[in-house]
């Protein structure tokens, strides 16, 4: 296995700039999800990684190895699709052998090496069966078998569990990160859903209009988003974004929304005129004490918790609050926020303001 | 608005049972949400209500009286499709006019006009009211279509999984939508789903279907909270509630065989060791999944809850809930 180095990587389509230089590093054994909406340059971004696109400019390593020009019969490296291509007249053994017939290996190793991957997908006993018959996860299974047998450097997978429902995806996405856990192998998964990315992912590149937005493990890029496009791209519901007018000096500790001080992580840059104040719905509380205050518009009931959306002088916001307690809409309620866990940004440019919380140091 | 009311109403088709003895009330102003996988008989209920099926026995009332043997237009229903079907040569205000010159309605232009604008107003689509249909984008078109319902002054409102075709995040925002819409007109609703989340944030009543039977009623607090069987149990709350033998805690309740725990129901710290087997971080929370004797269990935590695979965690139930051998509810 190997690590997967893109530095000011470029790619163009006539003049569509598909994806805008763009550096990130896959670590040996990661599993590794390229986010973002359509379009926003991750297909294109893996495609370069597998050698199906040739960049316009910038350099792809695999281990280590430049590749960025190489055609992808040169690169060992497996592509699962999102329609998982079979052959339908090969039973799944032949399906599976193919690749490493195909490299000059004998029949009596194909066959051993065959038996083991099935032992890993567990579906050793199905390899006499004829493919035509199987269920969606079996022949999902076989796909990964057949890119697993040639032992590639690394895996790339475009959206291979896009076209599974809802229940059977799930299941799917536990048995492949289970299946990464046994094999360490470096993977590439590309997505665009969040909650696919943050359950399987070791890290998240969150890529928009062909640009990397931002870079890190699943729980840092939620805790401290860099752009107000992440922190809305991020999370069920998304951060909530109470917009204000007004100044934040270097190392201030608190804001003025609506008139009302509310307490932030130390800032580490100014900033003025048009500002975001940033907070997820978990961090809300409602408190009778506090002079910050909204009406409740609206009620989720989800069992264990519920989500209400807020109007307040500054915009709507999301709480997510225990179950037990009972609110009615059109409630005027006192809200307070978790001061250590609130991004402030500037509004222009739709990036977070430099703090205490996303430079790390609370 | 009127109350609806379904008196053992049976339909099948062939040897396939679509409903199976179903009575349910629904209230003047209630929004009643049927929720089941495909094939409980969600939609044939509905169908049934809107004159598109014909039971084979029971009584389906409307204001008290039997429409059982009326037409779908006597019935005076609106019904709201999956599948948006709009007019894509007529503009939305031709969308939403049209089914008020019906020859039955034949409403006056003026009051038309203002019936729109009213209806346009609460959907949000005023300034799209002079787009061609096509122009419109996926939320729009089926906020359109609801609107083409709404005009209308029926007794009740069937809608067959009106948002299943929408993105999560569309969906979303048109819960809430709806939700509100449904308040402000007091309007009589009964939606069918198989998406638990539509149907706890947006009902007054839940209808829990099996198979063509209804086995619980109630409101969303109730039917999560208080489930008649373990079948209604799995159907509310994500994750799924857990259920084990009784054995591995004990001090379990005559009669019980499994016993069922939704995240809140374990505490941890002390009681049955658990190994953690894996570790999703959802960003507000982390999915715990745990073994215990050769069981499952899946569970939430805190977000920076300091864990990682392989830790051994105690947990232990609180306030559970249990279920006899045949799955019915053990109080």
């Amino acid at each position: 296995m190997a690590q997967i180095r893109i530095e000011n990587v470029r790619k163009e389509f006539g003049d569509f700039t598909a994806v805008q230089s763009s550096s990130f590093t896959v670590e040996d054994g990661e599993f590794f999800m390229l986010l973002g909406p359509s379009g926003c340059g991750k297909t294109t971004t893996l495609r370069m990684m597998a050698g199906l696109e040739l960049p316009t400019s910038g350099e792809i390593y695999i281990g280590g190895e430049e590749v960025g020009m190489k055609p992808a019969s040169q690169r060992d490296i497996a592509f699962v699709f999102q329609m998982f291509a079979l052959y339908p007249h090969m039973n799944v053994g032949k399906n599976m052998s193919y690749p490493l017939l195909s490299q000059g290996m004998s029949r009596s190793d194909a066959k051993k090496r065959v038996y083991e991957v099935a032992k890993i997908l567990g579906i050793e006993n199905m390899l006499n069966k004829s493919v035509s018959g199987l269920s969606g996860g079996d022949r999902q299974r076989v796909a990964l078998g057949r890119a697993i047998v040639r032992e590639p450097k690394a895996f790339l997978m475009d959206e291979p569990l896009g076209a599974l429902d809802a229940e059977f995806r799930e299941y799917m996405s536990e048995e492949l990160r289970a299946l990464h856990d046994r094999m360490g192998a470096t993977t590439v998964y590309v997505t665009h859903d969040q909650l696919e990315a943050m359950q399987m992912g070791d890290k998240i590149v969150v890529m928009n209009h062909g640009v990397v937005e931002q870079f890190g493990t699943p729980q840092d890029i939620y805790d401290k988003p860099a752009t107000m496009f992440v922190a809305d791209f991020i999370g069920s519901p998304p951060m909530s974004f109470l917009h204000f007018e007004g100044s934040v000096l270097e190392n201030s500790k608190t804001v003025k929304l609506s008139g009302q001080t509310i307490e932030v992580p130390t800032q580490r840059e100014s900033a003025q005129g048009k500002l975001v104040f940033g907070v997820r719905p978990e961090h809300v509380k409602l408190s009778d004490q506090s002079a910050f205050r909204g009406e409740i518009l609206a009620t989720e009931y989800l069992g264990t918790s519920q989500i209400l959306t807020i109007k307040t002088m500054n915009g709507d916001l999301k709480a997510r609050i225990s179950s037990a307690k009972r609110v009615n809409v059109g409630e005027i309620v006192g809200l307070t926020f978790n001061e250590k866990s609130i991004t402030l940004f500037n509004e222009v440019s739709g990036a977070a303001i430099r703090s205490d919380l996303n430079l790390g140091r609370i | 608005m009127a109350d609806v009311e379904l008196r053992n109403v049976t339909k099948s088709f062939g040897k396939e049972i679509g409903i199976d003895t179903i009575s349910l009330k629904i209230k003047d102003g209630d929004f009643v949400v049927l929720l089941g996988p495909t094939g409980a008989g969600k939609t044939t209920t509905l169908r049934c209500i809107a004159g598109l099926e014909k039971p084979e026995s029971g009584e389906i009332l409307i204001d008290g009286l039997s429409v059982i043997d009326d037409s779908p237009a006597q019935r005076d229903v609106a019904m709201v499709f999956q599948q948006y079907s709009l007019y894509p040569h007529l503009s939305v205000r031709e969308n939403l006019e049209f089914p008020l010159k019906s020859p039955i309605l034949n409403t006056p232009a003026d009051i038309m006009k203002q019936k729109v604008n009213e209806v346009a107003e609460v959907l949000r689509i005023s300034h799209k009211l002079d787009n061609k249909a096509t122009e419109l984008s996926g939320g729009e078109m089926q906020r359109v279509s609801m609107g083409r319902a709404l005009v209308r002054n029926p007794r009740i409102y069937l809608m067959d999984e009106p948002l299943s075709s929408l993105d999560a995040k569309l969906r979303g925002d048109l819960r809430i939508e709806l939700k509100r819409i449904q308040a402000e007109l007091g309007a009589t609703i009964l939606y069918v789903t198989h998406d638990q989340i539509e149907a706890m944030t947006m009902a007054t009543q839940i209808g829990v279907l099996n198979n063509g039977r209804l086995e619980q009623f109630g409101t969303p607090r109730d039917i999560y909270e208080n489930p008649s069987s373990l079948y209604v149990a799995t159907r509310l709350g994500s994750p799924r509630i857990n259920t084990l033998p009784v054995s591995v805690f004990g001090g379990a309740p005559a009669g019980a065989t499994l016993i069922g725990l939704r995240p809140e129901h374990i505490e941890l710290g002390s009681g049955q060791d658990c190994q953690v087997m894996r570790i999703e971080h959802l960003g507000d929370q982390i999915r715990l999944h745990l073994q215990l004797a050769g069981h499952k269990i899946t569970t939430l935590i805190e977000a920076h809850t300091p864990i990682k695979v392989g830790d051994v965690i105690a947990i232990q139930p609180k306030n559970p809930i249990f279920f006899d051998a045949n799955g019915a509810r053990i109080v």
